[in-house]
């Protein structure tokens, strides 16, 4: 199938080549109605707000379509499922769809966002609600045709039947009298949902739209848009965050061969604390310019190449004082005083349940340990880049974003959003990273000066095309924050949890107060403080917060168990059939009103979208929904079936199995590990189940059961070698060298992976697959080795892949 | 410095650095984005193409060191799209954001040239210097296996 990148002039354009197509002017409802109502034929009620028009369907004179996928494309498979949705209640063959994919446009589209596991809970009923009106227009232009009841026609495939006089009508033999109908109102539409059991295309494994391109080389990520004339920059920043720079060779940089452009982009002052993820970095922003040095030339590598002869000197600034090994001692020395410590007036992610101290006192064993998480990277295999062109006052910019237009590059160029036409590109992996824009905001300054450089000398303006290297974007990366838990527990005879404290000083506000096994325990206490300065930028990775709360307090509980003499399944299972008697759980601080007992099936989720801040949420986890035990102890029973689980004594000597669960992104997943430790600290993951429940509906099960499968994977890249660390205020890791994903022959033979169906909305799986990976890998080596990994990543521990 | 090479069966006459990479020459100078920059030190694969046959990665292959060997790129893998592993790449719906796919096609490729019926170890030697940041690779070895017609085989 072929991907069609339309703009506005495509839009015109369509609409005057294909004489007799028709464009459909048709609904969006704004997403927090959607996620804030359940019930209704698909198990959610389609948004009732007043609509605005949107452009979502073309038809063709040769009763084929063009359905619009109005989200950005980062490997989640946005371009099937949000046309997915579209096309089935249109009633039309998937084979008679192509997808288009829109520009950001505000006029037209709401919330094109990738991240946080939204685009499927956001839009599920607002693109059923496109397909919906669709066919109601088709049906409603046949009925007038043929004078008789819209009641007694039916459609499918793009046909229109009338059974009793046995006449048919394709869509677009309809289309110029459904053009001439009013559109039907919201309740109509809602009144018209499918029965999701007569889906055809919905819930059904539909291969990726762009298939065919990838296989076959064809230019469809950011990185590969070009134009004829384009140049290719390079954009130098200090290694330390913050730094700036005071001079540069630059009249050597342009007499290199093939250099056309060298000049130096000034830093604005420095931003409001806070600005960039959760790290009140210094003068660094990914909202504003940071101050670096921009080589521009007709080829990227020549540009790449002019920094080996780059001199800079840099004013360091003052992040240059801070360290990883820094922030570690820090938490130490603060954890030595601060962790018997109640939250102080109910301070950020804080919670207070019962009296931990009082109920350490009297357990009959108590457990206390130390782990720690680091810094990571997202990594995302398309370095960081975009294209800019600046010509007559206006911005045209090809982006990979996430986020596009958050923040608009305009202010970067001197421009305001209505000066900048925005395109949506393909981008080789996204993971969160391409929510900070950094590279739209260089590119834009980049492209001006360069446009203006041209005027003057009589050239025409031409685009530029920025790109980072491998080591660039490590270096300047808005970082997962680390962790740093202190945690204590207590059990009482017959191994029942009583009370259970996590001291967290942090870097970036990340806590676990809502998380389990708060409303599970009668005494639950975490606080924490701050470290500083910290002023590394952080940022949200792939399940924001549960990325690394997961693996402490999923393996913490398993200690728990394990010192309660409990099989660790079960231990889980007794406490979520134990909730604190409502309305117990008062949660302080932003992590108030999760884990409160056990939430009735069915509470309304909220939408809390992603922001730019999105790093620096207190818990994170479940776009504002709350925790259902029910859900959790589902997934948990499903994977112990699917699982060997029971059978798991019977596992030779230095082989063990791990479990886990989490909540996250309003999605719950539980993983069985198997796994085998050798005396040389060789670790083989041999077997791994999933069961999964994302709700009621499972858009496009191939793609869902692929980002679950890439989700534990990248949990193996998390448990064994990623980390960033920081030295003297810069990364210390410079490419994958130093920062190794997981490789194939480290993968186990098989993933097995069950969607679990429940009542509930139907939600994203971006990220709810990762967290929970890295626990149960680290439990299940403790099953087998009877070393409990308190600290990440483990290859810093004498650990290795067997291959 | 002027160079002729024999690209997917063409000759194409580029005047560019001697050490200027074969990656950079594909995507710049030519203008053949299938080949993908990910590193640019060969740790990753993104880049891979084949010189006479064997899978070497772009972006530490300088142009001067080609001579007259030939080349293949992801474009020229087949004409049209239908080299075994391209077609089973579709059929297993292999990608997730699909960038190192291309890289992860031409090693895979040239493993099949040589081993035409690989076991999962030997696509796990032949396949290791591909990095996928989805974590594909279930999806990856299936789609060999299948195109090398051992599909159920281990």
């Amino acid at each position: 199938m072929n991907m069609k990148q339309l703009d506005r002039r495509s839009f015109f354009k369509i609409s005057t080549l294909a004489s007799g197509g028709v464009m459909i002017g048709l609904y969006s409802g704004s997403v927090t109605e959607t996620l804030a109502q359940q019930g209704g034929r698909g198990g959610q009620a389609g948004p009732a707000a007043a609509p605005n028009p949107n452009f979502y369907i073309t038809i063709n004179p040769d009763n084929t379509f063009i359905v619009v996928n109005k989200n950005p494309e980062t490997g989640q498979g946005m371009r099937n499922a949000l046309p997915m949705l579209i096309a089935d209640e249109l009633d039309v063959d998937w084979k008679q769809v192509k997808v288009a994919q829109a520009d950001l446009d505000a006029n037209k589209y709401t919330g094109q966002i990738e991240g946080g596991s939204t685009a499927i809970p956001n839009n599920y009923m607002p693109m059923r609600q496109v397909g919906v009106a669709g066919r109601l227009m088709m049906v409603g232009a046949a009925a007038a045709n043929w004078n008789v009841p819209a009641t007694e026609l039916t459609t499918g495939a793009g046909v229109v039947t009338h059974a009793a006089s046995r006449r048919t009508a394709t869509y677009a033999s309809l289309a110029a009298k459904a053009a001439t109908l009013p559109l039907p109102d919201a309740a109509a539409i809602n009144a018209a949902f499918k029965d999701p059991k007569t889906f055809k295309i919905v819930g059904k494994p539909i291969p990726g739209v762009e298939n065919f391109e990838i296989a076959t080389g064809k230019p469809v990520f950011s990185i590969d848009v070009a134009f004829p004339g384009m140049l290719y920059a390079v954009f130098e920043k200090c290694p330390v965050f913050g730094g700036k720079v005071m001079s540069a060779n630059l009249d050597e940089i342009r007499k290199l061969p093939g250099i056309k452009y060298a000049f130096v982009v000034d830093a604005p002052p420095p931003a409001a604390a806070g600005q960039r993820g959760g790290g009140p970095a210094i003068g660094v922003s990914a909202t504003t310019l940071t101050s670096g040095v921009a080589i521009v030339s007709d080829s990227w590598w020549m540009a790449n190449n002019a920094r080996k002869s780059l001199k800079i000197v840099w004013d360091n600034g003052p992040v240059a004082a801070e360290s990883s090994e820094g922030f570690l001692s820090q938490a130490r020395t603060q954890a030595t005083t601060g962790a018997s410590q109640p939250p102080a007036g109910g301070g950020r992610g804080g919670a207070a349940v019962g009296n931990v101290d009082a109920a350490f006192q009297s357990a009959a064993k108590t457990i206390e340990a130390e782990y720690h998480f680091p810094l990571l990277s997202h990594a995302p295999l398309e370095p960081q880049n975009s294209t800019a062109h600046f010509k007559d006052g206006k911005l045209e910019i090809w982006s990979p974003s996430q986020i596009p237009g958050l923040p608009n590059p305009a202010a970067a160029a001197g421009l305001t959003p209505a000066d900048v036409t925005m395109h949506l590109v393909r981008a080789g992996g996204g993971f969160g990273r391409r929510l900070y824009s950094e590279y739209d905001i260089e590119v834009a300054k980049i492209a001006r000066v360069v446009s203006e450089e041209r005027v003057k000398a009589g050239l025409a303006t031409v685009p530029v095309k920025l790109i980072w290297s491998r080591e660039d974007d490590l270096a300047h990366d808005d970082y997962r924050p680390a962790g740093y838990h202190f945690f204590k527990a207590g059990i009482d005879a017959t191994g029942k949890l009583t009370a259970f404290r996590d001291f967290v000083p942090s870097a970036a506000g990340v806590s676990p107060a809502g998380e389990f096994p708060n409303g599970f325990v009668p005494n639950f206490q975490v606080s924490g403080v701050n470290i500083t300065p910290f002023n590394i930028p952080t940022g949200a990775m792939r399940a924001p917060s549960t990325n690394g709360i997961s693996f402490v307090m999923q393996s913490f509980v398993d200690e728990i168990a394990i010192a309660a003499g409990k099989d660790p399944l079960q231990y889980r299972l007794d406490l979520l059939n134990s909730p604190n008697a409502p309305p117990a759980a008062a949660a302080a601080g932003a992590g108030a009103g999760r884990g409160g007992g056990a939430p009735a099936p069915g509470a309304a989720p909220t939408a809390a979208g992603p922001t730019p801040g999105y790093g620096g949420l207190t818990v994170a986890n479940g776009n504002g929904a709350p925790f259902n035990a029910a859900r959790a102890k589902v997934v948990l029973e499903t994977v112990r079936d699917m699982s060997t689980w029971k059978d798991r004594a019977k596992l030779p000597k230095g082989t063990g199995m791990g479990v886990s669960f989490q909540f996250a992104h309003n999605g719950y997943v539980a993983y069985v590990v198997q796994a085998s430790v050798d005396a040389a600290k060789k670790i083989k993951v041999e077997r791994v189940w999933a069961a999964v429940d994302i709700g009621n509906q499972v858009v496009n099960p191939s793609q869902a059961e692929n980002l679950v499968q890439g989700g534990f994977v990248e949990g193996m890249s998390h448990i064994m070698n990623w980390e960033i660390t920081i030295d003297k205020g810069a990364v210390t890791q410079k490419n994958f060298g130093q920062y190794q994903p997981t490789r194939m022959a480290q993968v186990p033979p098989k993933i097995e992976v069950k969607f679990v169906p429940t009542l509930y909305s139907t939600t994203g799986l971006g990220e709810p697959s990762l967290p929970p990976a890295v626990p149960a890998i680290a439990n299940a080596i403790f099953a087998a080795s009877g070393v409990r990994l308190r600290s990440l990543p483990v290859g810093k521990q004498g650990y290795s892949w067997a291959t | 410095m002027a160079y002729t090479l024999k690209i997917n069966g063409k000759s194409q006459t580029v005047d560019v650095p001697a050490e200027m990479p074969m990656l950079w020459v594909l995507r710049d100078t030519l203008n053949m984005k299938g080949t993908k920059f990910g590193c640019g030190i060969g740790a990753c694969g993104a880049c891979t193409i084949h010189v006479d046959g064997v899978a070497v990665r772009g972006c530490q292959t300088q142009v001067s060191t080609v001579g007259t060997k030939t080349v293949t790129t992801i474009e020229g893998l087949s004409a049209d799209g239908t080299h075994a592993l391209q077609k089973a790449w579709q059929q297993v719906d292999v990608p997730q954001c699909g960038y190192c796919q291309a890289g992860q096609i031409m090693s895979a490729a040239a493993l099949l040239a040589k081993t035409p019926k690989p076991s999962d170890a030997q696509i796990n030697t032949a396949m290791t210097g591909n990095i996928c940041r989805c974590g594909t690779y279930l999806r990856i070895r299936e789609a060999i296996h299948i195109a090398a017609g051992n599909a159920g085989a281990k």
